[in-house]
């Protein structure tokens, strides 16, 4: 999950007299250095071992065949060959970005929706932001079990269907049954979260803006495209950056739901909903195939890279003095999943 | 859809202009979102306290049923319950306090000290942010392999022991809340750096280690791939991986896995409500700022 966070809302470093000159010419002054070095240590030797030197190892890894057990074998850029000659693995790049698709448009719209709505509140507004909240906290796997009996052929979604004098939909049998199950369990997922986020946006308009609409005469649609979405823009680029990033890297959702026992997973019926991340887990560590494995990380490295650049230039449009700096976008980027 | 008249009566509504009856349609809807929001945990209660029979059962049981120990009881029956559970805890408890700790110890030096290369590691600190988890899966795991850690709660605690996200946010907030003059008197005193993290500068991070405690708390406690990938051990699992397994087994026995799910998700649940005054007004604090 990621998250806004910038509760100071102080300026980036570079702008800012440091708090205090220690004078590093003198050699006791060197010595005096060593505490705060040996203070944000640990986060650099983690990052060390357990980040950059995974990554580096992993561009390697992708060159070789191994099973994980045995000898590797070099075989150079085959596994990116294999990798884009592979039908499944195409299959699972666009059930992926159907789902995000499907889920992300009306995730935000919605979320903006009960942002507005809940601006316009006064009362309980505490009360709201629990319940709205709470999804977004709850276990997946524990959920995704939940969701899988509501849509169940037997389940809720189509006993309320038939109740309503409709046929029942094949939720987890269907190719769009299968996306739509996907997508509405994300949406339940992150709209409350999104609202929340757009919310503290609109608090942070000042009220003298609205004030000066009205003197100008401006209805509330005016109002809202005129005065509200662009100055929240930064907010809703936030939002559609972190969900790309978030869609892209689907898994426990199509994992949970269409595992078994003989056949590992497979994504469900047709593979409809198979997904990149869940084709990766499959291949590394059901078919102990590392080097593809590797491969497909990067792959997806460069997919998520691609998108999130298109998704800023789209949100941001045009005139850059709008656009946030990379510190900015970047210290908006939580990292709740990321390890 | 009648949401689009919606979003533009309340942002007339948000200017304090709103009729009566655009305030009730406002509320029903945000009461309705309510409902929808929590529908899933109610429905989770009356799939964990009915049978499975119950389950298949139209038109559907709407109610809870009287079955909702006996589910949990054949649950600590199936599976080692207590024993992912401990599991989980002692990796979300050792996991928030060492990042409580390396993160706001590192952000101390960030937000008050200079040192050689300052700008340059925080630089560093924030380009990590930017390396999706599932990149480094499969090396991470072959790393661990190697540790011999795989199969080991260390797997699933160091390396998330320190994290650019909570560095950065704690150095913000340090900046802010902490005074030099507070920090001049300490060292008139004779405290060196570390004295001066933990008498001066923890006491006045409280409420920012509470939000970033419980965001980590929940953040390792809902874990599921890497916990999947590296507890190769399936007698030594997380509760997450517990009860993927329990559904993978037993999903003829709904009854049993909704309640397995329950058991796995009211602690969490309760986390989240004490915490959630300060936690949700953090996060709404923060996105105001941008």
């Amino acid at each position: 999950m990621a998250t806004v966070l910038d509760p100071a809302g102080a300026p980036a470093a570079d702008e800012r007299p440091p708090a205090r000159r220690t004078k590093s010419t003198t050699p006791g002054g060197r010595r005096r250095h060593l505490p705060p070095l040996l203070a944000i240590s640990p986060f650099y030797v983690l990052f060390a071992v357990f980040g950059a030197f995974p990554i580096v190892f992993s561009v390697y890894l992708s060159f070789q065949d191994w099973d994980g057990i045995g000898d590797m074998r070099f075989v150079g850029l085959q596994q990116y060959g294999w990798l884009l000659r592979d039908s499944v693995f195409w299959h699972s790049v666009l059930n992926t970005f159907e789902i995000w698709f499907l889920s992300t448009v009306p995730m935000l719209f919605l979320a903006l929706v009960l942002a507005f709505l809940l601006h316009s509140q006064v009362r309980f507004t505490g009360a709201y932001r629990v319940a709205y909240f709470i999804p977004n906290v709850t276990s997946m796997v524990a959920m995704t079990v939940v969701f899988g009996s509501v849509f169940a052929q037997a389940g809720l979604a189509n006993a309320v269907l038939r109740a309503i004098g409709v046929d029942g939909i094949g939720w987890l049998s269907s190719e769009w049954g299968i996306k739509s199950s996907v997508s509405l369990m994300i949406i339940w997922r992150w709209v409350g979260y999104n609202a929340l986020i757009f919310l503290a946006g609109l608090q942070a308009i000042p009220t003298e803006h609205f004030e000066a609409a009205r003197v100008d005469g401006a209805n509330s649609r005016q109002t809202l495209f005129r005065v509200v979405l662009p100055q929240l823009r930064p907010v809703v680029l936030f939002a559609a950056v972190t969900s790309t990033i978030n869609g892209l890297q689907i898994f426990t959702e199509s994992q949970v739901l269409f595992q078994s026992t003989d056949t590992g997973t497979t994504g469900g019926p047709g593979q409809e909903g198979m997904t990149i991340v869940l084709y990766l887990w499959q291949k590394a560590f059901k078919e102990h195939q590392f080097g593809y494995g590797a491969a497909m990380g990067w792959v997806l490295f460069a997919i998520i890279a691609i998108f999130t650049i298109i998704n800023w230039r789209l949100v941001s449009g045009s005139d850059d003095d709008r656009r946030p700096g990379l510190a900015g976008l970047l210290r908006r980027k939580g990292a709740r999943d990321g390890r | 859809m009648a949401a689009d008249d919606r979003t533009t009566s309340s942002a007339h509504l948000a200017i304090g202009s709103g009729s009566r009856l655009s305030r009730i349609g406002v509320r029903a809807t945000l009461l309705f979102g309510v409902l929808v929001s929590l529908f899933p945990f109610y429905w989770l209660v009356v799939l964990a306290s009915g049978t499975t029979q119950d389950i298949y059962r139209y038109p559907p049981k709407l109610l809870p049923g009287p079955h909702l120990l006996d589910n949990m009881g054949r649950v600590l029956d199936t599976v080692d319950f207590f024993g992912s559970l401990f599991n989980t805890v002692v990796v979300a408890v050792l996991g928030t306090v060492l990042v409580l700790f390396f993160d706001s110890l590192a952000a101390f030096a960030f937000a008050k000290y200079e040192f050689p290369a300052k700008k340059f590691l925080f630089g560093m600190l924030l380009v990590t942010y930017m390396i999706p988890a599932q990149l480094s899966l499969v090396p991470q795991f072959v790393t661990m392999a190697e540790f011999g850690w795989a199969g080991s709660l260390k797997a699933l605690i160091i390396p998330s022991a320190a994290n650019a996200f909570g560095i950065f946010w704690m150095r913000q907030y340090a900046q802010n809340s902490l005074p030099d003059e507070l920090l001049d008197a300490g060292r008139i005193d004779g405290a060196g750096f570390f004295r001066l993290y933990w008498t001066v500068a923890v006491p006045l991070f409280r409420p920012a280690l509470a939000f970033l405690g419980i965001f980590t708390f929940i953040g390792l406690w809902n874990d599921y791939i890497w916990p999947l990938v590296v507890m190769i051990d399936p007698d030594r699992v997380t509760l997450q991986v517990a009860l993927a397994n329990l559904n993978v087994l037993y999903n003829t026995d709904y009854s049993l896995v909704m309640a397995g799910a329950l058991m796995s998700v009211i602690p969490l649940i309760l986390v989240f409500l004490i915490g959630a005054r300060h936690f949700l007004r953090d996060l709404a604090a923060g996105a105001m700022k941008m």
